[in-house]
């Protein structure tokens, strides 16, 4: 169907479906910027007394907090005055900090980034391997993969952290108990993060594996003398990839969410350890200001995964 | 479910598994401890003694008992009310609304079913966790926001799952003929839309109260959610931090209660996935 389409044609539809990308991308930040301005709004008790928090002050000083935050202006000024803001890449200001959200984020975002890249880079390698290792294997290893993968999803993540924490920092003494900010103190927090990821990839890895395993070509390359080895490697894994593609705009939250706990078990700091403070504390330009950071990373993230298809499947080039 | 079942006579009906049974025997437990505590335990969950602070599992406290000496087994026992609650209960609503909006969104026409599916894709594309927070930002924390929370975040797949089951089935011969004769759409929504639509949202939802309930205590664990006297398996881990390094038996069964119950409820979830997809 499409090799009959005129070049002309196909380039459009092509293009057509980038700016529909394009299009939904900025109803999806423009939501979480909606339901953020929403929060604030339905917060109880006044914005204003979220500022002053717990100190007690005068009149005058709570009048002088209201004129600078523009809060006597309409709620509709307020809200176009806000999205006025985010497009410009303006979070606000943290009630707590006394800095912009921007800077206090900023600040945080190398250790969270350094967690979730080690996490996920080490989730990825070892999901590999035990896919490679266990698919079309005999009942048995399959068995006790598939086992060992049902457990590593159903642990808690904080869970595994502390029993981390307890084994090795505690009892045996290898590694730091609390912060940390060298390569010694990366370990614990990455494999905490990395196990519940692993357990599902190679899930989801092994499954592409064997179904890429039945193909025929697999049969033409086992016929031509190829190791078994080679077959898995060559031939299998970019096909078990694919499906791996699919799920990881889902694991970036995931490993967001981990990030959370896992900076609070390991004591370190991070955009976690910022959004924990400002969530207890009320902060909700902070919040927001992750949240809304978080979607946009999520957008991107998804329209670069629609990208990478096209590299790994050739295919796909031909078919849009 | 009383109508007479016609079965291919030669088609085998595996029994169930071992690990079916395992997960199905845990689960009676956990909901055991969670309906009648006192059953299974002699002790009350907030007797303390000081006494008996850190005292390794042995003889009378088979789990060992926390900082101020009480018994870590008892307290896991009346913690799987809470969390068990607090998983079935997130998931319910998440389910009741879900149902809502995914039927309002197939049946009510092209603005509703635009509006609603654009708030769920805007939903599913925060990032779970993240949603929780801001949400508790607002509520503030404790146990009944956290429920909220997590229904919040978890509602869109069910709204989706939902919409896609009735659009297909409000095709289907059997609905065209209720339709032709006369029944009123109410009637055919809620006798014949929402019984089938409803099988797969009850599998979804069994494995989803697991990942609820693992949600629930990571909540209470960051403080957001129970709070640290309650005997919830999250707070008694947050409340046991101090004392890890010294009293492993405060940072271990906890946690193993929270997997088992997952694991099972994964395991009883996943058999009857397999139920229903004619699987074995």
């Amino acid at each position: 169907m499409t090799k009959a389409a005129p070049r002309a044609r196909r380039t459009r539809r092509r293009l057509r479906a980038v700016l529909v990308r394009l299009a939904t991308s900025l109803l999806v930040i423009w939501g979480a910027a909606t339901v953020s301005f929403a929060a604030l709004q339905l917060t109880p008790g006044s914005v204003a007394d979220a500022l002053v928090g717990t100190s007690i002050v005068s009149p005058q000083v709570k009048a002088q907090i209201i004129a600078d935050y523009g809060l006597d202006r309409p709620v509709l000024t307020q809200y176009l005055s806000y999205l006025g803001m985010v497009v410009r890449g303006d979070l606000g200001h943290s009630y707590q900090l006394n800095e912009s959200v921007g800077t206090a984020i900023w600040a945080q975002l190398g250790a969270s980034l350094q967690l979730t890249a080690a996490g996920m880079g080490l989730a990825l390698v070892l999901a590999t391997v035990l896919a490679l290792l266990t698919a079309k294997r005999s009942r048995w290893i399959r068995g006790v993969s598939s086992g060992a993968e049902l457990v590593g999803t159903s642990v808690p993540i904080f869970w595994v952290g502390i029993l981390l924490l307890t084994v090795f920092s505690f009892q045996l003494g290898w590694f730091p108990a609390a912060g940390g900010d060298g390569l010694g103190g990366l370990i614990l927090p990455a494999i905490s993060m990395a196990l519940p990821v692993t357990a599902l990839l190679a899930q989801v890895m092994r499954e592409g594996l064997e179904r890429a395993l039945d193909e025929p070509f697999v049969l033409t390359a086992r016929a031509r003398g190829m190791s078994d080895a080679a077959v898995r490697l060559r031939h299998a894994l970019r096909h078990a990839l694919l499906p791996v593609i699919t799920l990881a705009g889902w694991l970036f939250g995931l490993l967001l969410g981990a990030m959370v706990v896992i900076e609070q078990v390991f004591s370190r700091q991070g955009l976690g350890t910022l959004m924990l403070g400002a969530v207890t504390g009320k902060d909700l330009p902070v919040v927001m200001g992750v949240v809304l950071l978080t979607a946009s990373v999520y957008v991107v993230i998804n329209t670069l995964l629609d990208l990478l298809y096209l590299v790994i499947d050739p295919r796909l080039r031909e078919a849009t | 479910m009383t109508a007479v079942t016609l079965r291919a006579p030669a088609r085998e009906r595996p029994g169930i598994r071992p690990g079916v049974w395992a997960a199905s025997i845990t689960l009676a437990l956990i909901v055991l401890a969670a309906v009648a505590p006192g059953l299974l335990t002699h002790g009350a969950p907030h007797e303390s003694d000081a006494l008996m602070a850190l005292q390794p599992p042995g003889d009378g406290h088979p789990f060992g008992t926390d900082a101020i000496g009480r018994d870590v087994f008892t307290r896991i026992v009346y913690g799987a009310r809470q969390s068990l609650l607090a998983g079935v209960g997130a998931t319910v609503l998440a389910v009741s609304a879900g149902t809502l909006l995914g039927l309002l969104a197939a049946l009510g026409g092209r603005v509703a079913d635009e509006i609603i599916m654009r708030l769920t894709d805007v939903t599913l594309s925060l990032p779970t966790l993240l949603l929780a927070l801001l949400v508790l930002t607002i509520t503030g924390p404790g146990t009944l926001n956290s429920i909220y929370a997590i229904a919040l975040y978890t509602m869109p797949s069910y709204t989706r799952l939902v919409r896609v089951q009735t659009m297909v089935i409000r095709r289907s011969g059997y609905v065209e003929a209720a339709t032709s004769l006369g029944l009123t759409r109410a009637w055919i929504v809620l006798r014949h839309i929402l019984p089938n639509a409803f099988a797969p949202l009850l599998v979804l939802a069994t494995i989803e109260v697991g990942t609820a309930l693992v949600a629930a205590s990571s909540l209470s664990f960051l403080g957001l959610g129970a709070r640290p006297p309650a005997p919830e398996w999250g707070a008694m881990l947050a409340g046991g931090r101090d004392y890890f390094s010294v009293a492993w038996w405060v940072a271990v069964f906890p946690g193993v209660a929270v997997t088992l119950t997952v694991l099972s409820i994964t395991v009883v979830g996943r058999a009857l996935q397999r139920r229903l997809e004619g699987r074995g």
